[in-house]
């Protein structure tokens, strides 16, 4: 159990996706303008990133691993990633409309999402268990969500400051991801005092 | 377009990462090492030489709705080869660039090219097109990987820098000192450029998901940016 709350936490604070492993760096920088907007993307990206775990890693261990097609990881990942994403618009299309309308729009972006794809594959090779994976998936997509919704706060105050000419746009966006990410690494080393 | 401009425009004025805004996960998590992101420059301009030369030679034979998932095929097929070249003669580098390398096959700045221009024009326009695009890249990772390398770890391509060796601050090889140098370089090349690189950021323009998306998300992230 200790073990799971571990790999919870340390997804979610210590090794945060975005702020500290720069994966899936485009829609945080694209789409965290509007909080709203932020948090369906957040709530897409944790729902596919856990779908994208639940169908890869048995493939990769039921398919792949014991036929020596590892080196076929890439493509296969990529393509059931992008697979799984129509399906499941389709899917939500058809009988969940008014979820279909708030998350459809975001699930076509999160196909070529690098922070999906690295999820699934950093999972086989940590070597993680199914359970461990499952809750890795969930803890990256918190961690996800958290830094989203943190960061829309923060632009919301960029908005209304006085900036000058050149950092205008996406450069002073890139300094406050900076000091956002500053702040993440205060996370480190709690995990070995909470649990160590 | 003449040769010379064809090459040329990736380098400076389309530049894929400086100016045109795309494959920015690559560029903040391997610049913390010249050597990383050398190598990171290299594999992504094979994949993207292939790619792009496979792609405009079959241009008339993919149909067109189906053509996002034949060049994410057709890319991860590359990728997989650079994977195995890279894992077989470069262990070192494999092992520096970790999971950035399978994650070249979702680099934005491959599909995009593979969309914006493979599929509409002539395989040596766009192998051409190809070695300048990577050859942009790799010079802006080059560039920040100066900044963070010398700065960070006092360290060129691993050798000593006097001085700086025991002055070095740790953070710009860290997550937040990516973020700081990429925002300056881009304050410094709005700067230089007058603004015309930043109205373009995160806009449909720039984004190769546009076809896919259906722009929806991105009309509603275009107001947002």
């Amino acid at each position: 159990m200790t073990k799971f709350v571990i790999i919870l936490l340390s997804a979610v604070f210590i090794n945060n996706y975005v702020l500290t492993k720069f994966l899936g760096i485009c829609p945080f920088l694209g789409v965290s303008k509007k909080l709203n907007q932020a948090t369906g993307m957040s709530i897409a990206v944790i729902f596919v990133m856990m779908m994208a775990t639940a169908v890869t890693y048995p493939i990769q261990t039921y398919l792949l691993t014991p036929h020596n097609l590892s080196y076929l990881q890439t493509i296969v990942f990529i393509l059931v990633i992008a697979a799984l994403v129509q399906l499941v618009e389709i899917i939500l299309k058809r009988y969940i409309p008014s979820l279909h309308k708030s998350l459809g729009v975001y699930l076509p972006l999160i196909t070529t999402n690098c922070a999906v794809l690295g999820v699934t594959i950093l999972n086989i090779d940590e070597g993680y268990t199914f359970a461990e994976a499952m809750i890795n998936s969930l803890g990256s997509g918190l961690g996800f969500f958290l830094a989203m919704v943190m960061f829309a706060g923060v632009r919301s105050v960029i908005e209304g400051a006085d900036i000058p000419k050149a950092f205008r746009g996406l450069p002073v966006t890139l300094v406050a991801a900076s000091i956002t990410s500053l702040s993440f690494l205060g996370f480190s080393g709690v995990i070995e005092n909470l649990f160590g | 377009m003449t040769l010379k401009d064809n090459f040329l425009k990736g380098i400076i004025k389309e530049n894929p990462v400086l100016m045109l805004v795309l494959g920015t996960c690559p560029t903040l998590a391997v610049s913390t090492g010249v050597t990383s992101a050398l190598g990171m420059g290299a594999a992504a301009t094979v994949v993207l030489l292939c790619s792009n030369i496979v792609i405009s030679a079959l241009r008339n034979i993919i149909p067109d709705k189906v053509r996002i998932p034949c060049y994410i095929v057709l890319i991860a097929g590359f990728v997989t080869m650079v994977q195995m070249l890279v894992k077989a003669f470069a262990p070192a580098l494999d092992k520096s660039l970790g999971i950035f390398l399978p994650l070249i096959v979702v680099n934005c700045i491959i599909l995009g090219r593979a969309e914006m221009f493979a599929n509409k024009n002539k395989v040596f326009d766009s192998a051409v097109d190809a070695l300048g695009m990577g050859l942009g890249f790799t010079l802006a990772l080059f560039l920040m990987a100066t900044i963070r390398e010398t700065l960070g770890s006092g360290t060129f391509m691993g050798f000593e820098i006097p001085f700086l060796i025991d002055n070095n601050i740790s953070i710009m090889t860290m997550a937040p000192g990516g973020f700081l140098v990429f925002g300056i370089l881009m304050a410094i090349v709005a700067k230089i450029t007058g603004g015309k690189n930043s109205k373009k950021s995160f806009g449909c323009a720039g984004c190769p998901s546009a076809a896919i998306c259906g722009k929806t998300a991105c009309e509603s992230k275009e107001d947002a940016v």
